[in-house]
C-alpha cells in the first residue's frame, strides 16, 4: 500500500491544515526538546539516564492525536515524546530531568517518570513491561466506570519478552478489556538486536494470536498510516472492548540510553544516514506536508526554530527553578499523610 | 454479643463495603464462582454478581497490576492472593507500582487497592507456602501492612483497608479463618478500627508480651501459663497494623512492666519484631530493666515436617522459656 492511501483514509481526511501542522509542531518541538535535553545532560547538568526518543516522534505524536476525553496512555521509561504529545509543558518536563521542584514530578521521578492524570497521562514506568499490567488496568477501570474509552499502553520491542506483558495479553483478551498495545519497534533492546532477543515468526505482533487478539504492523515513518491504524485499533477497543496489538516499526537515532556508549557499534554510519534521509518521521511528513501545500520551507524553518527556541527557554527555567529542600523527600509518600486526614494521624507512618 | 467465624467476620466486612461504595471491586483466583480457596468470599458471588466479584486467572503479576491501573482511575480493587507467599512473582507490582507511583508522580496518583489472603506458617504446606512477608512489605514506605488477630480485629481492619486511599497489605491467617469470636452487630453501626491502633489483649504487670496476627493468642495462651505456674502477670499487645505503627502504646507498655518480649511469626533478621526491638531501645531505654527478647520462627525456610513444624513457630512452650530468662 502506498503512503498516499494512508493520507486519504478518513481519519486523516479530516485533518485540516491547521492540525496537520499542529502534528507537525508537536514532533518538531519533541525533536528540539531532546536536543536540549542531550546537550544539557552531557554537560552533567542532569542525573540518572536519557533515554531518546528522536526518531521516533510519529508513534507518540500520531496516536496521541486521536485521543479524545476518555482515552488513557501510558509508557515505559523513554517518555518524553509521549508527555509533551498529550500537552506537558517543556518547562515542567525539563525541570523533571533537572531535579527540581518545579518539575511534573516535583523532581522525584526524573527522566522515565513524567505524569499528568489531567491529561490522561500515566507515565512514565521503568521496568521494563512494568506498566503493561497497569495499562491493562486503566483500560479495565474505563470498562468498570462505563466510559467510552480505551488505554494505550505502548512499550519497547524488548519488552516482549517479558511475562508481565503476556499474562496482561491473556487478561485483556479473557476480559474483553479496551487496550491497545503498541510496541515501538526500534531494533534493540539495549545493545541486543532484535534476531538476538527474540524468538518470533514473521513479526513481533503476531504473538498476540496465540491469545486471540488482533495485530497489524505499521510503518511508523508515515504518521498517516500510524494514525489510520491506530484509529481502527481505538475502535475496536472503544466499541467493542476488544484489545490490539500494534507493531510500529521506528527507529532509535541514538543508543538505548546516551549511557550506552556502545551504539556506535552496532550499527553502521550507513544504516543512520539511510534513516535520516528516507525514514525520520520528520522529515518525511515534512515532505509530504511541502507537496501537499500545506506547509511552505519557510514555514517549516519558522515551527523548528520556534520549537528550538522554546526548548531553550526550558532550560533556562530547568536551571533558574529551586532545588527540593529535605523536608520535600518525606512528602507524597502517603495519600492520607499529604492530606492531613484522620487517619493518618493515627500511629507512626515514617521512622527514622 | 453474637459471634463470627475470622472468615465470616472478613466476609461482613467485604460485603458492607461492597454496598457502601459502588467502586468496591473484589478480584482473584477462585473469589467468585468457587467461593474463595478458603471461603472467606462464599456467596458474594450469588449476591453481586460478575461485575464486583471477578475470577482471575492464576496471573498475579498481570491482575495485580491491573487492579494498581484500575485504581488510579478511581476504581478501589481488593484483591485476594491465594496465599501472601505468591507476592513474589507479583513484587514489581506490588512494589515498583503500588508503592512508589505516588511517589515519583510527585502526589498527582493514588492507588487505593487493598491485597489480602493468609500470610502463615503451620499448616505443612512447606517453604514456598508458608511466607509471612509483613515486616518486608513495612519496609517499602507507601504501603501499608496490618495483621488480625480476631475476628473483630479482621472484619474492623478489612473495612478501614479498603476505605484507605493509599495500598493497604492485608494479611490473614489460614490458622484462624475457623476461630470464633465476638463481633459488633452491624445494627449497632458501622465498625472500623483505623490503621494505626494498637489494641491490649491482655492486661499485666510484669512483662510486655508484644505480638501481631497468631502470634498474638500464643502469648495470651502463654501469659496463662506464666501466671498459673509461675506467678508472672503478662500484659499482651496486640499491634494489629506493622504500618502505620502504634509506637506510644508499645512505648506505654514497655513503661508500665520494663521487661519485653517481643512475638513474631517472621524470621529472626529484619523482621517486625526487629523494629520494634530498636524503637523500644532508643526511645525507652531507660525504661528497661532487662535487655529485650525475641520469639521468632527459627531461621530457616519453613519446614514441612507435620512433627515439627509447630517447634520452628512461636508457640506458648517457646514463649514461657523466653520469659523466664528475663522475669
Amino acid at each position: 500500500m502506498s503512503a498516499l492511501d494512508f493520507a486519504s483514509s478518513p481519519i486523516n481526511q479530516s485533518l485540516t491544515a491547521e492540525r496537520k501542522i499542529e502534528l507537525f509542531t508537536q514532533m518538531a518541538r519533541i525533536r528540539r526538546f531532546e536536543q536540549a535535553a542531550l546537550k544539557n545532560y552531557s554537560a552533567g547538568k542532569m542525573g540518572g539516564f536519557l533515554h531518546l526518543y528522536i526518531g521516533q516522534e510519529s508513534v507518540a505524536v500520531g496516536t496521541i492525536s486521536l485521543g479524545g476525553e476518555d482515552d488513557h496512555f501510558i509508557t515505559a521509561y523513554r517518555d518524553h515524546g509521549h508527555a509533551l504529545a498529550v500537552g506537558m509543558g517543556m518547562n515542567e518536563c525539563m525541570a523533571e530531568m533537572y531535579g527540581k521542584q518545579t518539575g511534573c514530578s516535583k523532581g522525584k521521578g526524573g527522566s522515565m517518570h513524567f505524569f499528568a492524570p489531567d491529561k490522561n497521562f500515566w507515565g512514565g514506568h521503568g521496568i521494563v513491561a512494568g506498566q503493561t499490567p497497569l495499562g491493562l488496568g486503566l483500560g479495565y477501570g474505563l470498562k468498570y466506570l462505563n466510559k467510552e474509552g480505551c488505554c494505550l499502553c505502548y512499550l519497547g520491542d524488548g519488552a516482549v519478552n517479558q511475562g508481565a506483558y503476556h499474562e496482561s495479553l491473556n487478561l485483556a483478551s479473557l476480559f474483553g478489556i479496551p487496550v491497545v498495545y503498541i510496541i515501538e519497534n526500534n531494533g534493540y533492546s539495549m545493545g541486543t538486536s532484535q534476531k538476538r532477543s527474540t524468538a518470533y515468526t514473521g513479526c513481533l505482533a503476531q504473538r498476540a494470536e496465540a491469545y486471540a487478539i488482533e495485530w497489524d504492523v505499521v510503518d511508523g515513518s508515515d504518521i498517516y498510516e500510524v494514525r489510520a491504524k491506530t484509529n481502527i485499533a481505538m475502535e475496536r477497543a472503544r466499541k467493542e472492548h476488544k484489545p490490539t496489538v500494534l507493531e510500529i516499526d521506528t527507529y532509535r537515532y541514538y543508543g538505548h540510553s546516551v549511557a550506552d556508549a556502545n551504539h556506535k557499534k552496532y550499527r553502521t554510519p550507513e544504516e543512520i544516514q539511510n534513516y535520516k534521509d528516507n525514514h525520520d518521521p520528520i522529515n518525511v511528513f515534512r515532505r509530504k506536508l511541502l507537496e501537499e501545500g500545506v506547509l511552505t520551507e519557510e514555514k517549516a524553518d519558522e515551527i523548528d526554530n520556534a520549537a528550538k527556541t522554546e526548548a531553550a527557554e526550558s532550560v533556562k527555567f530547568a536551571e533558574e527553578s529551586p532545588n527540593p529542600t529535605i523536608s520535600d523527600i518525606s512528602t507524597d509518600v502517603y495519600w492520607e499523610t499529604d492530606n492531613d486526614t484522620e487517619a493518618s494521624k493515627i500511629g507512626h507512618h515514617f521512622f527514622a | 454479643m453474637r459471634t463470627l467465624t475470622y472468615r465470616e467476620a472478613i466476609r461482613e466486612g467485604l460485603d458492607e463495603e461492597l454496598t457502601r461504595d459502588d467502586n468496591v471491586v473484589i478480584m482473584g483466583e477462585e473469589v467468585a464462582q468457587y467461593n474463595g480457596a478458603y471461603k472467606v468470599t462464599q456467596g458474594l458471588w450469588d449476591k453481586w454478581g460478575d461485575k464486583r466479584i471477578v475470577d482471575t486467572p492464576i496471573s498475579e503479576a498481570g491482575f495485580i497490576g491491573m487492579g494498581i491501573g484500575a485504581s488510579m482511575l478511581g476504581v478501589r480493587p481488593v484483591m485476594e492472593l491465594m496465599f501472601w507467599s505468591f507476592h513474589s512473582v507479583a513484587f514489581d507490582q506490588l512494589v515498583n507500582n503500588a508503592a512508589c507511583v505516588r511517589y515519583m508522580s510527585g502526589g498527582l496518583i493514588n492507588v487505593p487497592i487493598v491485597v489480602r489472603g493468609p500470610a502463615n506458617g503451620g499448616t505443612n504446606v512447606g517453604a514456598t507456602h508458608s511466607h509471612i512477608p509483613e515486616g518486608l512489605f513495612a519496609a517499602f514506605p507507601g504501603l501499608k501492612v496490618c495483621v488480625p488477630a480476631t475476628p473483630a480485629d479482621a472484619k474492623g481492619l478489612i473495612k478501614a483497608a479498603i476505605r484507605d486511599n493509599d495500598p493497604v497489605y492485608f494479611m490473614e491467617n489460614t490458622l484462624l479463618y475457623g476461630n470464633k469470636g465476638e463481633v459488633p452487630d452491624p445494627e449497632d453501626g458501622d465498625f472500623v478500627i483505623p490503621l494505626g491502633k494498637a489494641d491490649i489483649k491482655r492486661e499485666g504487670t510484669d512483662i510486655s508480651l508484644i505480638a501481631h496476627g497468631r502470634s498474638v493468642l500464643q502469648c495470651l495462651e502463654a501469659a496463662e501459663i506464666l501466671k498459673e505456674e509461675h506467678g508472672i502477670n503478662a500484659e499482651v499487645l496486640d499491634l494489629r497494623s506493622i504500618r502505620p505503627l502504634d509506637v506510644d502504646a508499645i512505648l506505654a507498655s514497655v513503661a508500665k512492666t520494663h521487661r519485653v518480649v517481643l512475638v513474631d511469626e517472621s524470621k529472626p533478621f529484619g523482621g517486625v519484631s526487629a523494629m520494634v526491638s530498636h524503637l523500644i531501645q532508643e526511645h525507652a531505654f531507660d525504661e528497661l530493666d532487662a535487655p529485650i527478647k525475641r520469639v521468632c520462627t527459627i531461621d530457616a525456610p519453613a519446614h514441612y515436617s507435620p512433627h515439627i513444624e509447630n517447634e520452628q513457630l512461636p508457640n506458648p512452650k517457646r514463649i514461657v522459656e523466653k520469659v523466664l530468662t528475663i522475669a
